[in-house]
């Protein structure tokens, strides 16, 4: 038996990649690839601390007992304080009657600017982002006059705060919705409803609401956290909303006040992780080639 | 009187005149195609056709009906779209079965009808997939199964095969025209590929500037064209300068007859169309071959296009160029460099003022 000759006995060397030189630079681009995902990690970690520990702090002073150690009275409390009940019933009522309010309102006028008015869409989206550039206070003394008449027409429950909710969630509103419209073809879409037989109130719900309905979600999602979190226009027009009867009850007893804050926070936040989540496309289970 | 009538429409869009007074009319069961160039107002026509645009003056009669002002829901016109239209939201089927569900058709025969229109389109062991689940090609074949769902009046192709590749592009044209033969559905197909026009019809409008320059067969649109406008844009074509001299044109001192030069007075200046595949080409020794009837150039340069090869000749004398289809296997006989003798006068050319 001959011995291999020395070319067969080096076949590691002989299929190095030819920038087998190329190993350092490597080395180099693994090391700055561990320092910026470590980068990452410490940045997601000082954010979380900074976000997470006054809502630590919220539960440690919301579960203090006193010489009776820790425990959760404040939180029994707030279902045993008729007062607050009934904010928190108020709270999600408004939110949900903003809701309605605005997608009836918003979603066939942004429909509309986008098939038959674009001309006019920058003007809309102006009017529309208003109330963010104008401080409540501000808009409490232009709705108050308005609201003698509100309470007039209406009565004086606190569910009319709607009106003026919808303006104020209407820049959050109606840049989602906008945005929704604008990922699809509507005109496209909307005139191949028109042309199978679908008049316009069909067309926008089976075709245009069903296709932008991550938008709406995001935009209904956004109203919700703001409506749950409104404080000055509640309290400047005497009426009591949630965020107004926690104030008054921080005043009384601070820890329920602390734990109910402490739970419309966490309302707020799961409503918004839950945003990232709603709208995302089923994933594309291989496109059929031609046949 | 034809079934789908537009009487002299004119429409335009902020001052610039989209179609200056179109009158086409279809018979039941025709294809008819309108073709140009982007802006001749060939998809506002159709539009105006749909409903999705309301016409300055004229009208849209269908079947005798003045449609021009019913609302596009109300016309049971079935309509393929350029852009992929199906909704997102539903499956092909569900896609299919929408316009029935709008008319409220039982959910049986609803179910029955979109079954036999996946089948047509075949596309049945599709009908559970979502748009994004398809290719582009099938998802046009479903835009047209729900066009054809509803059985409409009329059948509206907007460029629906514009989106797809070349290969699936002309399989689902062929598909078209079986489905419109079989079901006999009076369309209006819209396009500004000149060999999808030709293919697929059987009459053909050309458009240019908002009006039709001519409405023919295919074959006598591409063989006799009415207008300089449609000669140059459907198919290719040769435009050699010269001057008219009775029945002929002269070209680099040359006569070639051309009966169609009559017309115009002797002297002037006229351009001689001709199509590439109507010159006969033959190689000469070197020599002076060029004389009435015939002239003579230098081949520049060949391009391979499958089953012809498309030569490049510049005449001897004036130095134009000419664009001359010779059959791909006979092209080893026209190498690049020879000199060959061009033969125009086997058929009539056109002739236009230059």
């Amino acid at each position: 038996m001959t011995a291999p000759a020395p070319d067969a006995l080096a076949p590691s060397t002989a299929s190095a990649p030819p920038g087998a030189s190329g190993t350092p630079e490597r080395a180099r681009a693994l090391r700055g690839s561990r320092r910026r995902t470590m980068w990452r990690w410490l940045v997601l970690l000082a954010f979380g601390i900074f976000f997470l520990l006054p809502l630590v702090a919220m539960l440690e002073f919301s579960t203090r007992g006193g010489a009776a150690g820790r425990n959760f009275a404040a939180w029994r409390a707030i279902a045993q304080d008729p007062d607050l009940v009934s904010a928190i019933t108020i709270s999600l009522e408004l939110a949900v009657l903003t809701v309605a309010g605005m997608l009836v309102l918003l979603v066939p006028v942004a429909t509309w600017v986008h098939l038959r008015l674009p001309r006019v869409r920058r003007l809309i989206e102006f009017i529309c982002l208003l109330p963010l550039t104008i401080p409540a206070i501000v808009l409490v003394v232009g709705i108050a006059p308005i609201y003698a008449w509100v309470a007039y027409f209406f009565g004086e429950s606190p569910l009319t705060l709607t009106f003026v909710y919808v303006i104020l969630v209407l820049p959050y509103a109606y840049r989602a919705i906008d945005n929704g419209l604008g990922a699809i073809d509507l005109r496209t879409l909307a005139e191949a409803a028109r042309s199978l037989g679908a008049g316009w109130p069909t067309a926008l719900t089976r075709v245009v609401v069903p296709n932008i309905r991550g938008a709406l979600v995001s935009a209904s999602f956004l109203s919700v956290a703001l409506v749950l979190g409104e404080f000055t226009i509640a309290s400047l027009l005497n009426f009591n909303n949630l965020q107004v009867t926690i104030n008054l009850l921080g005043k009384r007893d601070a820890a329920v006040s602390v734990a109910v804050s402490l739970a419309s926070l966490v309302f707020a936040f799961v409503l918004l992780l839950a945003l990232s989540f709603v709208g995302r496309r089923r994933s594309s289970s291989g496109v059929t080639e031609e046949g | 009187m034809g079934y789908l009538e537009l009487r002299d429409l004119e429409k335009s869009f902020g001052g610039v005149l989209a179609l200056d007074g179109l009158s086409l009319d279809l018979a039941a069961g025709e294809l008819v195609s309108l073709l140009g160039p982007s802006g001749c107002g060939k998809t506002t026509a159709l539009r105006i056709v749909a409903g999705f645009e309301t016409p300055d003056r004229g009208s849209v009669v269908v079947d005798g009906r003045d449609m021009t002002r019913v609302p596009a829901n109300r016309r049971d016109m079935g309509m393929v779209f350029q852009a992929y239209s199906l909704f997102p939201n539903m499956t092909a089927l569900g896609n299919i079965q929408f316009g029935l569900r709008i008319r409220e058709v039982a959910s049986a025969d609803r179910k029955r009808r979109a079954d036999e229109l996946l089948e047509l389109v075949g596309l049945s062991p599709h009908a559970g997939k979502y748009p994004h689940q398809l290719s582009g090609g099938q998802q046009q074949r479903v835009a047209l199964a729900r066009a054809l769902a509803i059985q409409p009046k009329i059948l509206l192709l907007d460029e629906p095969l514009s989106a797809l590749d070349a290969k699936v592009r002309v399989t689902l044209r062929d598909e078209i025209r079986r489905i419109q033969s079989e079901l006999g559905i009076t369309t209006l197909f819209v396009t500004h590929d000149q060999e999808e026009a030709l293919a697929l019809s059987d009459r053909v409008g050309v458009m240019s500037e908002g009006r039709i320059e001519q409405l023919d067969t295919p074959a006598r649109v591409y063989r006799e064209p009415a207008t300089p406008f449609v000669a140059q844009f459907v198919g290719v074509t040769n435009a050699l300068d010269g001057l008219a001299d009775g029945d002929g044109v002269l070209i680099g001192g040359h006569r070639l007859p051309a009966s169609a030069a009559a017309g115009h007075p002797r002297g002037a200046a006229v351009r001689l169309i001709v199509r590439p595949e109507e010159i006969g080409l033959s190689p000469v020794e070197n020599g002076g071959v060029a004389s009435d009837g015939r002239l003579a150039g230098t081949i520049v340069t060949q391009s391979f296009l499958g089953a012809v090869m498309r030569l490049t000749v510049r005449l001897e004398g004036d130095g134009q160029v000419l664009r001359v289809d010779v059959p791909s296997l006979e092209a080893e006989r026209h190498a690049a460099g020879s000199r060959v003798a061009i033969d125009l006068a086997s058929r009539s050319p056109i002739v236009v003022a230059a």
